[in-house]
């Protein structure tokens, strides 16, 4: 018996359900993440910056550690998100966005120890660049919006995200939210 | 062929919605679609909790807020801060009431006075895109509201309608990058077109040789067919020339992003852009004028220095002969007139001799102080006095000397060529007044 079979054996058992509850409080908190980026500028100010259903998205991808499951997770979110968005920008851009972020999410979760909280502090900083940064280049590209892009900004929007998604992951690890791994 | 989508099966998946989307966002862009059916169920769910949730935000943050604050007031004092609260809470509920009120009147006032017909909305949540700038307003199709139509405030102007809801509305702020504002200038009407994408307002498209004053209002002119003509937009911050087009930065009279209440314009008005720029509405401590009797009985102040005296001289000479100093095109006033105030005998005026004593009678007299009593405190007397100038000797000497010394403001004219044409006595009253 080699070590890699000893750890499968001695491993606790998985769950092996996805509870209803968590269902439920997963749908409820991706409702509240869009509808707290819909309110929360309205309530405190200077909070536009918070990007809750992207974070959520990406801690999805991070722990469900499928890669379906997640896209389809991140293309909800998405189009929800494009449903509230101005009605000047077509539905989609948000949905293929979000799509890709928890997919790769999901790839990178395989490679690293996403428990740790570095990780996901810089895992988060890099999917909201990424997020930020191919959003803007399918205004660009698809609708050929000439937006601007400051990078200073992103950069600073990215870290206030990264720091917020911490805490925010390690609420969200004792609800237990992504299911079985 | 099943072996390699198994294989790839999760990349696969995403290509399929990946490119599902893609072909959703592709059929949305070339019919020019608005997806109404998706967008009206998730505002339709969203919308319903925001006049709630508003409501709460209205009526618990203050006095959460005014809670917190009293925390330490009644640890310090409780008699005082029961007191104090009481007061405290009474005052904060009459400062919103008065500020609601206010703010209230002047849409009102602004909704009587504009030709515009405008309903009231207010606005109760954002937008979920952060580089978008866009609002819910709580005015649908139920309103009469339509797509496309313009969003102001008494202040300046908003945003448009972009999407129609029975009971809300979305509106895109003039502060979207992709929004685009048709502008004139009130001065020189200068036409240009608002861009406030980089996050600072410019107006684009001024050509270099145009003039656009730093402080100059600039309105709507009414050629992007969305605002009517002659709303007020901000005022000129820098205006320098650029490479191609003048660079010109606006700072906007009302707060796209901060407003609470607007008015969305129903059926637009267009009107002219007003020759005086838009008064600033002082809403916060308004004070009655002063009864009658304390209009007419104010106090008296007595000149103290001569340089009063002077002022106050000038001042009813000026409101004698209908002049406004510093006013654009008000003509001179004749500062050799005596004030109507002024009494006749007075021992320092002396009757100008030769050609101005023939005219005594039909122009006022000049007053010259007199040797013996200096006018100034302090200064020394004056040598005797050297005959008036003829005008003969006047057209000799240059032009530039005869320069009348005009007050801070006046407008200052041309002089003509021929100096035998101008009157004497006007000439006279400079040089009278520089004495």
């Amino acid at each position: 018996m080699n070590e890699t079979s000893h750890e499968i054996l001695t491993a606790p058992v998985r769950e092996n359900w996805f509870s209803r509850f968590q269902v439920v409080a997963l749908i409820v908190l991706t409702l509240v993440a869009i509808i707290g980026k819909f309110y929360l500028p309205r309530f405190v100010a200077n909070t536009e910056w918070l990007e809750l259903p992207l974070l959520l998205t990406v801690y999805f991808g991070l722990m469900r550690r499928s890669q379906i499951a997640s896209l389809f997770f991140g293309a909800f979110v998405g189009l929800a998100e494009d449903s509230l968005s101005p009605a000047n920008l077509p539905v989609g851009m948000y949905g293929i966005t979000k799509t890709l972020v928890g997919y790769f999410a999901t790839s990178v979760s395989v490679r690293f120890n996403v428990e740790n909280s570095l990780i996901r502090l810089v895992l988060s900083f890099f999917f909201y660049l990424f997020h930020a940064f191919f959003y803007w280049i399918m205004r660009r590209a698809l609708l050929g919006q000439v937006i601007p892009f400051d990078v200073r900004e992103a950069l600073v929007h990215g870290l206030l995200n990264a720091v917020v998604a911490v805490p925010l992951f390690a609420l969200l690890d004792r609800m237990k939210l992504a299911g079985p791994h | 062929m099943e072996a390699l989508l198994t294989r790839y099966r999760n990349l696969t998946v995403l290509l399929i919605v990946v490119f599902a989307q893609l072909l959703y966002l592709a059929y949305q862009v070339k019919t020019n679609g608005d997806e109404r059916l998706i967008r009206v169920w998730a505002v339709t769910a969203v919308t319903p909790m925001a006049g709630v949730v508003e409501a709460v935000r209205r009526n618990t943050i203050g006095f959460l807020q005014d809670y917190f604050i009293l925390l330490d007031v009644r640890e310090q004092n409780r008699k005082l801060k029961a007191d104090n609260d009481h007061l405290r809470m009474e005052n904060v509920y009459f400062r919103n009431q008065l500020s609601t009120a206010e703010h209230a009147g002047a849409l009102i006032q602004f909704q009587a006075q504009s030709r515009s017909k405008t309903v009231a909305a207010r606005v109760i949540g954002n937008s979920t895109v952060v580089t978008a700038k866009a609002v819910f307003i709580d005015r649908g199709s139920t309103s009469n509201i339509e797509k496309g139509m313009a969003v102001v405030t008494p202040e300046g102007i908003v945003g448009k309608v972009v999407a129609v809801y029975p009971l809300v509305s979305q509106v895109l702020l003039i502060t979207d990058p992709t929004f685009k504002v048709g502008v004139e200038s009130q001065q020189h009407h200068v036409h240009g077109v608002l861009d406030c994408g980089t996050g600072k307002c410019q107006i684009q498209q001024i050509q270099n040789e145009e003039k656009v004053d730093v402080g100059e209002w600039f309105f709507t002119s009414g050629e992007d067919r969305i605002f009517p003509k002659g709303f007020p937009v901000g005022t000129v911050v820098t205006s320098q020339p650029g490479q191609g087009m003048r660079e010109v930065r606006l700072n906007l009279s009302g707060a796209p992003g901060g407003a609470e209440e607007v008015l969305v314009v129903l059926q637009g008005v267009h009107q002219n852009i007003p020759a005086t720029p838009p008064p600033i509405q002082q809403t916060t401590a308004k004070m009655l004028d002063l009864p009658p009797e304390a209009a007419t009985s104010a106090p008296v102040v007595k000149p103290q220095t001569e340089a009063d005296r002077v002022l106050e001289r000038y001042q009813s000479l000026g409101k004698e002969q209908n002049h406004v100093y510093g006013a654009y095109g008000s003509s001179i006033p004749n500062f050799n007139v005596k004030p109507s105030g002024e009494g006749t005998g007075k021992p320092n005026t002396t009757q100008p001799s030769g050609e101005g004593a023939a005219k005594s009678k039909s122009t006022p007299t000049v007053p010259v102080p007199s040797n013996n009593a200096p006018p100034v405190l302090g200064a020394r007397p004056s040598p005797p006095k050297p005959p008036a100038a003829s005008p003969a000797t006047r057209e000799n000497r240059p032009d530039t000397e005869y320069q009348p010394a005009l007050p801070l403001g006046a407008p200052r004219r041309k002089s003509t060529g021929t100096k035998a044409g101008t009157d004497p006595s006007k000439q006279q009253g400079p040089e009278s007044a520089r004495q």
